[in-house]
């Protein structure tokens, strides 16, 4: 594939991606190999650029919103409240109460069905599939409460300018703590299952280590960072919705697993603890939810017209289950803003792929690209180059290598 | 690194005037506040001479090193400013502010200094200014595309809103093209338009020699 294909000494070429069937949001890695051992790493995203800012840069901002919310297929909520909470600055756009409670429930709920489908898929490329299935299993539950709340499972559609599009019921509220009753002591069996096995401990445990010093360096977010110690949450730091009014606290991993290593086991500590946190968040909500309306303007043309006349910047800010996720918005009184700037929380995360991978084994590549929550998919098609043949390595004969790593694991 | 205590966000703005005087063209404090108890949550937005872009990241870092969200970009006709969003003191309960540094670029001069030196994870943001706005990053390490395929044609730069932003023959509605002729037919069958066979060949026909 790449110029030096042919050569036939180390470090040999190894080419991941960019394409896999399975998962969205594919990247191309080219990793530089001595033997089994990762020397060198660069990636190229960008395959699935769809040019979405400039597109919206042609729309009016309640065009806008719904464009956001097909950002991304997991998280639903945080690019349209990012880009809503924008629009609402600029246009001095008070929210209701209400409307900030309902925001953050969604927003919880998003977070808990994000982090069960990136354990399910951690379980996967470890080789461990009852644990897969397990993971999405218990993640229906979240999905469920969603599309009760907003009657869609991917893009709610419950976002809009000045507050959200439906309202929750008194019926929905049992149901929604039923839901959290569900959740409540899952923790407990997530932690068995997960952090108490030894060999997921070995597999985890000091393999793609982020240091604090790299985290900060590398503008890391989300659990990624605070796997590596650096006490970054938007929702702890920065008040939104109504983070202002509630207890939330910073999870870093703990003490009682020996502090943050900044490694894939510490991610998967500060993921299966921030499920636990969300429910907390949840039932905070609904204790002191506030009554009222819920949206500022109701009237879609009037809506309009005010946004139209608005001039001014703002940044949209939220804490996405991967991370800060920003939104920079400028509008100088015409229908569509003339500036729309949108960072994921991926895009702050990419970097710290380079000193995770460095030093680890072939083997152990799927597992660290995952450990980020990338919206992982590059691990489709690999060809390796050995004395001048190329041999094509599928994403199968990837997990394979992972897998077989891991039964070598179960039988010392 | 030396610590300085937490500022309030004045206390910033104040900070940067004395520091840099007349360099600061315009330094400005937002605020917001949601929820019941509408706890605030400020913005400070400094723009600089382009000159001082380095030193004022430098301040900032002194101060405590801040977290670099994203370099944004506006076109502004006959100049492209740069927003370098950042925000300082997290870890701190409510107590983290954004603070975006500006600076504007002639679009006769659109060269800017690399600050992955100061901060290694801006490589990303500095390589998507290039592609999107076409300016140049002196000293930038890695200059390649990012998110831009190889084949997409040089001296197109698709933030821009002059001549070198993306051309009207660029763009093809997906209303206009129709389905791709070359995938396999999809599961439910498509509906078929109201108007007559006929003339829904004929748009067919029309829309089917589409480029590419």
């Amino acid at each position: 594939m790449n110029g030096d294909s042919g050569k036939k000494s180390t470090p040999y070429t190894i080419p991941i991606g960019p394409v896999h069937p399975a998962l969205k949001e594919p990247v191309m890695f080219t990793f530089q190999m001595e033997g089994e051992v990762v020397k060198s790493v660069d990636f190229a995203p960008g395959n699935a650029h769809r040019g979405i800012e400039w597109m919206g840069m042609r729309r009016n901002p309640v065009q806008i919103v719904h464009l956001t919310d097909r950002i991304c297929g997991i998280c639903g909520i945080v690019h349209s409240l990012s880009f809503a909470r924008a629009v609402e600055q600029i246009a001095e756009i008070e929210v209701p109460p209400r409307a900030d409670y309902i925001r953050t429930i969604l927003h919880e709920l998003e977070r808990m069905q994000s982090h069960l489908l990136w354990a399910g898929v951690a379980a996967h490329e470890l080789g461990f599939d009852s644990l897969f299935y397990l993971s999405w299993r218990v993640r229906e539950q979240s999905m469920d409460l969603i599309e009760n709340l907003t009657g869609n499972r991917v893009n709610y559609g419950i976002i809009q300018v000045g507050g959200v599009r439906r309202d929750i019921s008194d019926d929905q509220r049992p149901v929604i703590e039923q839901g959290l009753a569900y959740y409540r002591g899952l923790f407990d069996q997530m932690k068995a299952v997960f952090l108490d096995d030894s060999i997921i401990r070995s597999r985890c445990r000091d393999h793609g280590v982020l240091s604090y010093r790299d985290a900060q360096l590398l503008c890391a977010v989300g659990p990624t960072a605070r796997a590596s110690g650096v006490a970054f949450d938007v929702r702890h730091d920065y008040p939104y919705c109504a983070y202002g009014d509630l207890d939330v606290h910073t999870v870093l991993p703990p003490q009682e697993f020996g502090g943050p290593k900044g490694d894939v086991y510490d991610r998967i500590i500060v993921r299966l603890l921030e499920i636990a946190q969300s429910i907390d968040i949840i039932q905070q909500c609904l204790d002191n939810m506030p009554t009222g309306e819920i949206l500022w303007e109701k009237k879609i043309p009037k809506l309009l017209s005010v946004l139209k006349k608005a001039h001014g910047e703002a940044i949209g800010r939220v804490e996405a289950p991967r991370g800060e996720c920003m939104h920079y918005v400028r509008m100088d009184g015409n229908d569509a803003p003339a500036t729309w700037k949108v960072k994921a929380s991926t895009y702050s995360n990419l970097m710290s792929w380079i000193p995770m991978l460095k030093g680890e084994q072939l083997a152990d590549i799927p597992i660290i690209v995952a450990s980020i929550d990338p919206c992982m998919s590059c691990t489709d098609r690999v060809t390796v180059i050995r004395n001048g043949s190329a041999a094509d390595l599928t994403k199968e004969d990837l997990t394979r290598l992972s897998r077989e790593k891991t039964r070598r694991l179960l039988q010392c | 690194m030396n610590e300085t205590p937490h500022l309030s966000p004045q206390e910033i703005v104040d900070l940067y005037k004395t520091e840099f005087g007349t360099g600061i063209q315009d330094a400005r404090i937002t605020e917001r506040g949601e929820g019941v108890r509408k706890t605030k949550g400020y913005n400070v937005w400094i723009r600089v001479d382009r000159a001082l872009l380095k030193p004022a990241i430098k301040k900032l870092i002194d101060m405590r090193f801040p977290h670099l969200a994203v370099i944004a970009g506006n076109d502004l006709g006959t100049e492209i400013e740069l927003l370098y969003i950042f925000s300082v003191f997290y870890g701190t309960k409510f107590g983290e502010y954004m603070v975006t540094i500006g600076i504007r670029l002639p679009k006769t001069d659109l060269t800017v200094p690399t600050i992955t030196d100061l901060i290694p994870g801006a490589l990303i943001s500095e390589r998507e200014k290039q592609e999107f706005f076409g300016i140049t990053v002196t000293g930038i390490p890695d200059g390649r595309r990012l998110f831009i395929p190889d084949e997409f044609p040089q001296g197109v730069y698709p933030w821009r809103k002059d001549e070198t932003g993306i051309k009207p023959e660029m763009v093809r509605e997906l209303w206009a093209i129709g389905r791709p002729k070359d995938r396999p037919a999809p599961p439910v069958p498509e509906k078929k338009p109201l108007q007559e066979e006929s003339a829904a060949e004929g748009k067919k026909e029309k829309t089917g020699g589409a480029p590419e």
